[in-house]
């Protein structure tokens, strides 16, 4: 069976998949890749299923060897690829040699790189899925140096693409789609104005479980408290203080602060790719 | 019913009460012909979040199958009626004595002597907010929420009573512990307590 050692790890590497979903009842969130477009096009380089597990890396630093050769495709946040001596390329299939370290350096940009291998990470299902959540402490621990994880069949499709041609996270601001609501009514209109037009910036206190916002306060105007709702992700949380978290993959079902607005769904895998000290703007989503 | 948006991937129906949400909740569940873009409901306590898959859903339709679904509840034999053992040492008893006015005895026997339901869950896997309690047993949050709450503790907060599925830290006043397992993942169900379920305790201290 084939395998991969995982020697370091970087911050943090998890396995994530395509997320569990309808398990709210049971108050189980969806987690999953943060970036699903990166992690989707891994998957597709490397003719996998598209639920294959794959490996998210959190501002680089992973190296892992194996002991068999396998196929391997880099996507999400542009992290320097090194296979033994030789720099290699994101979103291209890869071979991997027997005993060979892979390691991944620090991105100059974006947050989230996705190490996908051929046949997928094999670790046993968690409730249908191989992902990592952190705040419910569900599925796989994160990755720590010494620990080998399975790697599962090839697939019987080859890979039909060798390269994807594909627009990485930006560099500098970004600028993230929202619609106001569901409790907008709850905030000034300055506070408004102020989310539509000011300057955030991520902070260090952002995970998967949410980012964190340093910007000016939104002020509400009604200061009842809420009963505790269910939040999608991509939600603007608004906590007493007034600055904002934007809810990403492992967010919690519910929360008992008003959602300001939401990112538009589009728009969350840049939102993924927002590594602390980026500032941000959000704009009024024009399409509804 | 007011209806409010979350961006592409959500609309948060608001409700009159958890009455109104669970039994909107029940017969979304029931439905057969529940679109395959609502991806999870989230029953709240005046509030059901219908979760959309982005790329396909259709809120016009959406809007139309909420007005037109005719709220239901589940009957308690589609859900299951749960006995939970509890021994009644917990560590906030004495101030759950001094907050209702009940001695020891008859918070044992209010806990014991109405059928909870659960109400709706998201503090953790697993966990549930059980409303339908004796109304006297009604206290706020500790003041000081511990660090650590032993899994299986059985507490109280506001109008909800709960049981914390694993250690966590927490700020409900503790009243005792139960020995039953609510949450494993090698289970099915991995959690005893979901949305309608009926609970009754019992004293086995």
């Amino acid at each position: 069976m084939s395998e991969l050692c995982i020697v370091a790890t970087g911050p943090l590497s998890t396995v994530q998949d395509l997320g569990r979903h309808g398990l709210a009842e049971i108050g189980v969130g969806a987690s999953g890749a943060a970036d699903q477009g990166s992690f989707r096009l891994a998957n597709r380089l490397l003719g996998n299923p598209e639920s294959a597990a794959a490996i998210e890396v959190t501002l680089g630093g992973l190296v892992v060897r194996a002991p068999c050769p396998l196929t391997i495709a880099i996507t999400g946040a542009p992290c320097p690829i090194m296979v033994g001596n030789r720099s290699e390329a994101l979103n291209t299939v890869l071979r991997l040699p027997a005993e060979v370290p892979l390691r991944l350096g620090q991105p100059d940009h974006g947050l989230r790189s996705y190490l996908g291998v051929r046949g997928g990470i094999d670790l046993p299902p968690v409730l249908g899925s191989r992902s990592t959540d952190l705040l419910a402490g569900i599925g796989p621990a994160a990755l720590r140096a010494g620990d080998t994880v399975p790697v599962g069949p090839a697939p019987s499709r080859f890979p039909v693409l060798d390269t994807a041609p594909v627009d990485g996270p930006a560099a500098g601001d970004r600028t993230l789609r929202v619609r106001l609501g569901p409790r907008h009514d709850w905030f000034t209109e300055e506070a408004i104005n102020c989310l539509l037009t000011a300057r955030y910036e991520a902070t260090s206190e952002s995970n998967r479980v949410g980012m964190r916002l340093a910007g000016p306060p939104l002020h509400r105007a009604e200061p009842a408290e809420l009963p505790s709702e269910g939040a999608v992700t991509g939600a603007l949380q608004v906590p007493p203080a007034g600055l904002p978290t934007l809810f990403l993959a492992d967010h919690p079902i519910t929360g008992g602060y008003p959602v300001i607005a939401v990112v538009r769904a589009a728009d969350l895998d840049a939102a993924a790719q927002i590594r602390p000290g980026t500032g941000l703007r959000f704009r009024l989503d024009t399409i509804h | 019913m007011r209806l409010l948006r979350c961006a592409d991937s959500g609309l948060l129906v608001e409700l009159a009460d958890i009455d109104a949400v669970l039994a909107l909740y029940d017969a979304l569940v029931a439905a057969t012909d529940r679109p395959e873009w609502i991806v999870d409901l989230v029953p709240a306590a005046r509030t059901l979040l219908v979760v959309l898959d982005p790329t396909r859903a259709d809120f016009t339709e959406l809007e139309r199958l909420l007005r037109n679904t005719r709220p239901t509840r589940r009957q308690p034999s589609d859900v299951g009626t749960l006995r939970i053992p509890v021994r009644y040492d917990g560590a906030d008893l004495s101030s759950v004595a001094e907050l209702t006015g009940l001695t020891t005895a008859e918070i044992v026997t209010a806990h014991t002597g109405t059928e909870w339901t659960v109400a709706f869950g998201g503090f953790a896997p697993g966990f549930g907010y059980l409303v339908n309690g004796d109304p006297r047993l009604r206290v706020p949050r500790a003041k000081v929420p511990r660090t650590k709450v032993p899994a299986g503790s059985v507490g109280l907060a506001g109008e909800f009573s709960g049981i914390y599925p694993r250690e966590s830290p927490g700020g409900w006043q503790l009243i005792g512990r139960t020995e039953l397992e609510l949450w494993r993942t090698d289970r099915q169900p991995p959690a005893l307590l979901r949305p309608g379920v009926r609970v009754r305790f019992e004293d086995v201290g």
